[in-house]
């Protein structure tokens, strides 16, 4: 039951020989992003209708190949073409290209596929094809139950993205963050949950009691977060699942800060008494709680290396806020960031090889990476107000968010979620139907 | 530090200058928060409410700071001078942090501030047990504006009755 999220893909590798012809270099700004074909998935009149009638979806080959082409789009990587140029219809496209076609156009890569309804289910083939070598490079197929149906659209932009780049996607994943409506001085806020790409939003908790800054679990089924339910503002955790919260920070003062242990058996977090705020975890199966910073500074927002060894906090006790690494019992404290300003929120890069900030400096906020010794400092955006980067599971797309500026009077107040990659280019605004802010990536949710 | 503080006064100065050669608007409105914060902490008034006659509800901050001001301690004096006339009233003193700062850490700034306020109370005979800390870091602003005034009525720590 548990496992329902992880959804039962029945993938066959049709066969396949294929050389990596076509290759995307994710380590640079991309700025002449590759030009590729997305045609829609061919679809029979019959599985149509059935889909129509299940879905609402006149078209779902279309509807899938809609996601595909967007999330392509949106990596930066990729420049899906105008259908209208597309010369040759989905059906036969998929059974063979006619390559000089597309090279017209100028694809240097193709996805095709086809949509049947077999047994109830939704049945996906689909074939990414090298235009100048007049190949294919991949074929799979998938089924799964209908509503399923925007995650195949996702899962074929992870498969497209991993083959062309040699790097796993991040398009099958979700994120959690707090959802905001109201004035200022009076913020309702929720938890909510969307696809990355916006879709099938849900809040999960009612607005009731202020919550604040939500992070996954590594499985991506629970998730932590601070509550003030009763006024006590405490580190809580949620099975998205169930709904079930239960508070586990329940000590006799503040806790807050909370994030999962990369084994996800233990949380950190800071917990703050008669003005000290010192780094605590708590093992999740005994409940032992273990002291890991003893200062009378402020050590907060703690995050772990991902092979759980190291962890990464922020701490004033040089006088203003500061980013600090420890081993993973409090011993062997370091300093790391020495650059001007005041830095904050550190968060260990999936890939071990880097941790992302915020940073304050001359009255601007900045969100950049530095290595995990603190040398190699690199600030990829600058804003009036922005914090809280949040890793994509690949570690190659960062989503934070990004406070306005009110005018004289106080008005004109607004949070969203931004993204930006690694390599300071392809700056996005994350669509979300309310403001939000602390926003926080899931894990890849199939593989 | 000190050299700050120089600089801030020589901008008092110049903002003082400026008023005089300013034009009528412009002379409000410098007035007006030149009379209302004394080295980046509110002085002003408009913000405060009162627990009794004479015993404002809240205390302010200079920016990442948590030592109370000589105008800080008078109100936290006169609130324990209250507290101690009605003992059956306990209070919550909810600290706050300006929206120029990381949540988390301002979570921890607005404890610290709130502790700060009530290790004062506690040294004029007011019992601990009577006083709970409650922060909400930058989560409840009393002004929405985004400017040094606005940031300064902010940074606060208010007093309030728990029953």
């Amino acid at each position: 039951m548990k496992k329902k999220l992880i959804l039962l893909f029945l993938i066959s590798l049709l066969p396949l020989k294929a050389f990596a012809l076509i290759e995307v270099d994710i380590t640079r700004g991309n700025l002449n992003p590759l030009p590729l074909a997305v045609s829609p998935l061919s679809i029979d009149d019959k599985s149509k209708k059935s889909f129509e009638k299940i879905l609402k979806k006149e078209n779902i080959g279309s509807e899938i190949s809609t996601i595909v082409e967007n999330n392509l789009r949106t990596s930066g990587l990729f420049n899906p073409l105008s259908k209208e140029a597309f010369l040759q219809a989905p059906d036969i496209a998929n059974l063979k290209p006619r390559f000089e076609d597309w090279n017209l156009i100028k694809a240097q890569a193709l996805i095709t596929g086809k949509v049947t309804y077999i047994d109830e289910k939704l049945r996906v083939e689909f074939r990414l094809w090298d235009i100048l070598a007049a190949k294919e490079m991949m074929a799979l197929a998938f089924t799964t139950v209908p509503s399923n149906w925007r995650r195949v659209g996702h899962i074929i932009s992870d498969k497209v993205y991993e083959r062309l780049t040699g790097e796993k996607g991040y398009f099958d994943t979700r994120i959690i963050y707090v959802a905001e409506e109201g004035p200022k001085t009076q913020r309702k806020k929720r938890l909510a949950i969307m696809d990355q790409d916006g879709a099938n939003n849900k809040f999960l908790t009612l607005g009731n009691e202020l919550v604040l800054t939500p992070r996954f679990n590594p499985t991506s089924q629970m998730v932590t977060y601070l509550s003030y339910f009763k006024n006590l503002p405490r580190v809580y955790l949620l099975d998205i699942e169930t709904g079930t919260q239960e508070v586990v920070g329940d000590f006799p003062g503040m806790t807050f800060a909370p994030r999962f242990s990369p084994d996800g058996k233990k949380i950190i977090m800071s917990f703050a008494k008669d003005g000290k705020s010192d780094i605590y975890t708590m093992n999740l199966e005994n409940r032992l709680v273990e002291k890991i910073t003893n200062h009378p500074s402020i050590d907060t927002s703690p995050s772990y290396s991902p092979n759980g060894r190291f962890i990464a906090f922020n701490s004033d006790r040089s006088g203003y806020q500061q980013i600090y690494v420890m081993k993973s019992d409090g011993s062997n404290v370091k300093r790391i960031s020495f650059g001007n300003g005041i830095y904050g929120t550190p968060v260990w890069s999936p890939r071990g090889d880097l941790i992302a900030f915020t940073k304050l400096h001359k009255g601007k906020f900045y969100i950049g990476v530095m290595r995990t010794d603190g040398k190699g400092e690199r600030l990829l955006t600058e804003n009036y107000y922005q914090e809280a980067p949040s890793w994509s599971p690949n570690g190659r797309v960062l989503i934070f968010y990004r406070e306005t500026k009110t005018n004289a009077k106080g008005e004109g107040f607004s949070a969203k979620l931004w993204s930006i990659d690694l390599t300071g280019y392809n700056e996005r605004l994350v669509e979300t139907q309310t403001d939000a802010s602390d926003p926080s990536w899931s894990s890849l949710l199939s593989n | 530090m000190i050299l700050s503080k120089i600089y801030k006064n020589t901008l008092l100065i110049l903002a003082a200058c400026l008023v005089l050669t300013a034009c009528a608007t412009k002379k409000e409105v410098a007035t007006d928060i030149q009379g209302q914060m004394q080295s980046d902490v509110y002085t002003g008034t408009d913000t405060v409410e009162y627990l009794a006659d004479g015993v404002p509800d809240r205390v302010f901050f200079a920016t990442n700071e948590t030592i109370l001001t000589t105008a800080s301690r008078e109100t936290l004096r006169a609130q324990a001078a209250w507290l101690r006339k009605n003992s059956s009233i306990n209070v919550v003193l909810e600290g706050h942090a300006d929206e120029r700062g990381t949540r988390e850490y301002n979570l921890a700034l607005g404890e610290r501030r709130a502790n700060s306020a009530k290790d004062y109370l506690m040294t004029y005979g007011i019992s601990s047990d009577r006083i709970s800390v409650l922060s909400y870091g930058k989560e409840r602003p009393v002004d929405a504006g985004s400017n040094p005034l606005a940031w300064s009525k902010n940074r606060r720590s208010v007093t309030v009755k728990a029953n």
